[in-house]
């Protein structure tokens, strides 16, 4: 799969508390739930969506609650991938889970700015920053993750597994 | 390939028995059974719905289930209350033994334990990221998301990576009024938010020994916000006595072996560790809390999943006895179950907190994560016993939550600012 799309960048410890806040957290509407992402960090965030769909940020990136309903929030704007240094784990799992591209990178990371535009291969593992015409090889993710996202998530992929072993 | 008598922490240990294998190696990738997979009322309808997707009917074993709605409960709005009929159905339907209504159920990760639900050695998942709590009952748990609940209620299953482990050493004595609190936000401020990223926190040490289950529970409860998979602690003669009397099924004893590898060691001297607070809005944001007393506040929180069990409310009482909460603070107390509620009131607390001038809560998790029962409005400070300060965590994104003990917080909401107790006694 191959991604082309412009930048918005934030910075270290992004919490799932800005990215979807717990008095929206009663619902699991996905519509209801993208019409609130990340209102506390950067009010402009929909404006920015326009012609931007790839997220970059620093360290720990979705630390604190495990909601579920943060990845789903950023999935359902149109957020098509994120690049981060480090990732908090629950929500590095739940992205997985659910299908949501994510990518550690700390090299990359710390080498794409604001409003840049990339091109991501994630089959074969490249991000070029066509921008400032950088290159960066991705690690490779593991066998077991790379099933899981390419059956569309961790429900398709189970649902696989359970007929098969029947 | 590592032989089976190759050392192992014991976070290992649990994560190979759960897969039926003696030894895993640390940075592998294993699919392992649980002992319990847990859900509230924000994470559950969610895996409740994806649950549906697998197409599996009935969930894998209606015992190993857990599901407390505590977060919205009772239930704040209209929506809330819609997302609790559908969980409280689902469970009527799937015959879900645990299954905690209003008027038994208290916060998730002080009922679980108290129900005996949880016991040494267990492996438990749940739809909550303090679900690493129950590491102070030498169990491996952790927080995961909606859809990995859904997973494993079909499977009885989930995917982990064994973590490497992070061992701290606690030795020396405590100065007064120093709790777990103190000791897991002095951490976290030692190693930051992200310093044990994946990793299992092994706590030890002399100190360890002697803290009550209460404070290491409040210890376990906050690896996360380290970035922590488990906050892991050995069973002791403590915790089986704990477990004991609560337990309806054998467990299982694991201990790290000598030689086990660890990432990294910790020594820390606890003769110096002063009562901390964690300033807005990061909970390695750790200070001392005598050096804040310039901090005037509008709220003040004792509850939560962290501080909201019995030897905090003692604490908080033998503060509050006699004295009055400052006319310019709203003193919100949240017994975290219906039984520590209930203790609370036997031994007197619950009066003295209505005589001081504090409002005492059913169990919920409330304010803590800006629910209801304590929003804040913008502008406003509070000193909170909860364990999370992010921008907005409890109410208006210009509000601030600063972290403390249950001391801290007794002392801040009688002075009107962050206080000590000496100052109050
Ligand atoms: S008390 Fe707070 S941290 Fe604990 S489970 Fe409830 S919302 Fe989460």
């Amino acid at each position: 799969m191959i991604i082309r799309d412009k930048v918005i960048k934030y910075g270290n410890n992004v919490d799932t508390d800005v990215i979807i806040p717990a008095r929206y957290l009663n619902t699991t509407d996905e519509a209801e739930l993208a019409s609130h992402c990340f209102e506390d960090l950067d009010p402009d965030f929909s404006k920015k969506l326009k012609d931007r769909k790839i997220i970059v940020a620093g360290d720990n990136f979705g630390c604190g609650s495990s909601r579920e309903h943060a990845p789903i929030s950023i999935k359902a704007s149109g957020v098509k991938l994120i690049i981060a240094k480090t990732f908090a784990r629950i929500f590095f799992r739940n992205a997985i889970n659910i299908g949501l591209p994510v990518i550690p990178d700390a090299i990359a990371a710390s080498n794409i700015n604001d409003g840049d535009e990339l091109e991501v291969d994630l089959d074969s593992g490249f991000i070029k920053n066509i921008t400032s015409k950088k290159q960066f090889k991705i690690n490779p993710v593991p066998e077991f993750i790379q099933g899981i996202i390419s059956s569309g998530g961790y429900i398709n992929y189970t649902k696989t597994k359970l007929k098969t072993n029947k | 390939m590592a032989a089976n008598n190759t050392p192992q922490t014991m976070a290992q240990k649990i994560l190979a028995y759960h897969c039926g294998r003696d030894y895993v190696n640390t940075g592998e990738l294993i699919n392992a059974s649980l002992d319990l997979v847990l859900g509230n009322d924000i994470t559950m309808p969610l895996a409740i719905e994806e649950f549906k997707k697998i197409g599996v009917g009935r969930v894998f074993d209606d015992k190993k289930i857990a599901i407390v709605p505590d977060h919205f409960t009772p239930n704040k709005d209209i929506k809330s209350a819609q997302q609790c009929k559908f969980v409280r159905n689902f469970a009527k339907n799937q015959d879900i033994k645990n299954y905690f209504e209003i008027g038994q159920m208290g916060i998730e990760h002080a009922l679980l334990p108290e129900k005996g639900l949880v016991l040494p050695g267990d492996l438990v998942i749940g739809a909550d990221s303090h679900t690493c709590t129950y590491g102070a009952l030498g169990a491996a748990s952790t927080g995961v998301g909606s859809t990995d609940v859904a997973v494993a209620m079909a499977t009885g299953s989930a995917w982990f990576m064994v973590p490497e482990s992070i061992k701290f050493e606690y030795s020396g004595s405590l100065k007064p009024w120093v709790t777990g609190k103190d000791l897991i936000l002095y951490t976290i401020g030692l190693i930051g938010v992200d310093g044990a990223l994946y990793m299992s926190m092994e706590f030890t040490g002399t100190v360890i020994k002697n803290l009550s289950m209460d404070s290491r529970f409040t210890m376990c409860n906050m690896a996360i916000e380290a970035g922590g998979k488990f906050g892991i602690m050995e069973v002791d003669s403590k915790t089986e006595e704990f477990v004991k009397p609560r337990a309806s099924r054998p467990f299982k004893i694991f201990r790290s072996d000598n030689g086990a590898n660890y990432y990294k060691h910790y020594e820390i001297d606890c003769s110096k560790i002063e009562l901390q607070v964690a300033k807005p809005h990061l909970p390695s944001n750790a200070a001392n809390a005598k050096d804040l007393s310039n901090i005037s506040i509008d709220q003040a929180v004792i509850g939560s999943c962290t501080n909201g069990r019995i030897e905090d409310l003692r604490i908080a009482a033998e503060i509050f006895a006699g004295r009055k909460v400052d006319n310019t603070v709203r003193a919100i107390i949240i017994p975290a179950t219906q039984n520590i509620y209930l203790e609370a009131l036997e031994k007197g607390y619950i009066k003295t907190f209505v005589e001081s001038g504090c409002v005492v809560s059913t169990p919920t998790c409330g304010p803590c994560l800006g629910g209801h029962m304590g929003i804040l409005a913008e502008g406003e400070r509070a000193v909170s016993t909860t364990n999370r300060n992010f921008v907005g965590r409890m109410g208006h994104p210009k509000s601030e939550v600063y972290l403390s003990g249950p001391a801290v917080a007794a002392a801040s909401a009688i002075m009107g600012r962050i206080a000590v107790p000496e100052e109050v006694l």
